[in-house]
């Protein structure tokens, strides 16, 4: 069973919810940028919710069933249609042998999941099938799809049908604006900027710069202000880390970023809100920042986490998987 | 400077950062690498990695399962019980380095900066012992101290696009190993062939936090041989 790569669109790779628990190794976590979106198209298909999915980001790829399978997608509307047909995000379709699947343009959002009952026979990398493009390895050979690529695909599990006809309820379909307001918890380095810095990040509108990529999303905006500097000794990073090194513009840490950093960081966008953060598209998304406590990223993420259940039902997985010395992320073949 | 007491600092509210120190410091750092150990041996519900750097720890924990002030007070109780300054043997690792020429191409600009024989920058470099503080900045990359003081040099004034893989390198008080081919501003003076990261392998880097490292010089005929040998005859 397979899928044909006819084009590979803009930037798609396969990704899951990454490999955490090699960072001390410097080993980026990477995975799904949006980790809502691919949980929520896993689970339409019957998948176990970390399987690995396409990540399409802005302009879609060219796709042929070689056999008949059942798919989903969710996150971004990147225009879907199936043999020139328009068909509807956030839900399952049957695609025939021979059946297209193609995306025509962005309208809400920038990145797209497309998960495929059963998931890709790629070999895992540290546990992961995701993509670690830097280095170039994991997922398909390091890259991005590209013509004449095949996805091969395992076999559905008979255990848990995908269902077909299935679609997520409108009221839970999240809403990506162009100009987002981020969530943030001040520090560890909060201490290192001047009360104005602090204010000015606050009060702010910053563009999302069209090189921002997996990496990092790089802000342009008012400059915030250091006490004394912006350089410290090297400590390690978290998804969502917001840097702000000499020349004053912030630095949002994403999917594939090192492991340990050399600037200075003021904030830390709470994790319920990277979803959303993922789906602000560069060169066009803006970003404002909102000081909350940690309790209140707490209560984000729990609603975050009751959503997906409500989606996902009892087989619901953590938004957030931890590594821990066991590994808890534990993969269905 | 090392604290009297550690810094608990907040990482967003999945992650706190341990911090022992201000600075580049060994006890710091011994510290660092001792907890994240800790961690890890201990695996407690709810706490994902304990990722060690310079002078602290940053620890992942799921908030819906653990709280962050019942977290610092068991890291604290761990921290009081010494478990952080329990000696543990430390791994021995030797890096077969070749140095100079055109495995090292900077080995002759750094011996003039010190005003030393490239001979005696290679044996100052060599001879020491050093502690990998940290990994990070690519996958494997090891951040060793400490340099002598005798030979250390700043960065490149402009970084270099390509630094061959194995490229071992110097900068301040620092020495390190691209493991892979990189941009890189560090003074590259020597080359092995020594694999140093390998993500087909679990763990992935020949090295870890806490090793201690010697690098042993050869020659451009032995480094030859040595690049043309299976892995596994190096990293076994």
């Amino acid at each position: 069973m397979a899928l044909a790569v006819l084009d590979g669109g803009l930037l798609t790779t396969v990704q899951d919810l990454g490999r955490p628990g090699y960072e001390r190794y410097g080993v980026p976590v990477c995975g799904a940028m949006d980790r809502f979106a691919l949980q929520a198209a896993n689970s339409l298909v019957g998948n176990h919710l970390g399987e690995a999915a396409l990540e399409m980001t802005v302009l879609g790829p060219r796709l042929r069933a070689e056999h008949d399978c059942l798919i989903a997608l969710a996150g971004a509307d990147l225009g879907p249609r199936v043999d020139e047909r328009p068909v509807a995000g956030w839900r399952t379709h049957r695609l025939r042998r021979g059946q297209m699947l193609d995306f025509t343009g962005p309208a809400h959002g920038c990145r797209g999941y497309l998960a495929v009952a059963g998931g890709f026979a790629i070999d895992p990398v540290l546990g992961s099938r995701s993509t670690f493009l830097r280095g170039r390895w994991g997922g398909v050979e390091g890259r991005a799809l590209q013509a004449g690529d095949l996805l091969r695909l395992r076999d559905p599990n008979p255990d848990q049908p995908g269902r077909a006809g299935g679609a997520v309820a409108p009221a839970d379909v999240p809403r990506y604006v162009h100009e987002l307001t981020v969530r943030v918890v001040l520090g560890p380095q909060d201490d290192l900027f001047t009360p104005a810095g602090i204010d000015t990040l606050l009060g702010s509108v910053y563009e999302v710069g069209a090189e921002s990529d997996r990496m990092g999303y790089r802000l342009r905006g008012p400059r915030v202000e250091h006490r004394a500097g912006a350089d410290i000794v090297s400590d390690g990073v978290v998804m969502g880390s917001v840097q702000v090194p000499g020349d004053g513009q912030p630095i949002i840490m994403m999917a594939d970023r090192q492991t340990t950093g050399g600037y200075t960081k003021i904030a830390t966008v709470a994790t319920a809100d990277l979803p959303l953060l993922a789906q602000c598209q560069p060169g066009v998304g803006r970003v404002r920042f909102a000081r909350v406590t940690e309790a209140v990223a707490v209560e984000l993420l729990r609603d975050m986490e009751r959503r997906l259940a409500r989606l996902a039902g009892p087989r619901a997985y953590r938004l957030y998987d931890l590594a821990t010395a066991g590994g808890e992320y534990a993969e269905q073949e | 400077m090392l604290y009297d007491e550690p810094r608990f600092l907040s990482a967003g509210e999945c992650a706190l950062v341990v911090e022992f120190g201000d600075s580049v410091s060994r006890e710091a750092n011994a510290k660092a690498v001792a907890l994240a150990g800790a961690l890890r041996d201990l695996s407690p519900a709810g706490v994902g990695e304990a990722v060690p750097s310079y002078r602290s720890v940053l620890v992942h924990y799921d908030p819906l399962r653990v709280g962050r002030e019942a977290l610092i007070l068991r890291l604290q109780a761990l921290l009081a019980e010494g478990l952080a300054d329990r000696p543990v043997e430390p791994r021995r690792r030797e890096i077969p380095t070749a140095y100079g020429g055109e495995l090292g191409p900077d080995l002759a600009s750094v011996a003039e900066l010190v005003g030393l024989p490239e001979a005696e920058v290679v044996r100052l470099h060599a001879e020491q012992v050093y502690t990998v503080y940290m990994i990070g900045f690519l996958p494997g990359f090891p951040y060793l101290g400490l340099v002598p003081e005798r030979i250390a040099v700043p960065r490149l004034e402009a970084p270099r696009l390509k630094v061959p893989a194995g490229s071992v390198a110097i900068t301040g008080r620092q020495t390190g190993v691209y493991p892979v081919e990189s941009p890189g501003g560090w003074r590259v003076i020597g080359r092995t062939p020594a694999p140093l990261f390998n993500p087909r392998r679990d763990p992935p880097t020949y090295l870890g936090p806490g090793d201690q490292v010697r690098f042993v010089p050869i020659s451009a005929e032995r480094f030859a041989e040595l690049a043309g040998l299976p892995e596994a005859e190096l990293w076994p």
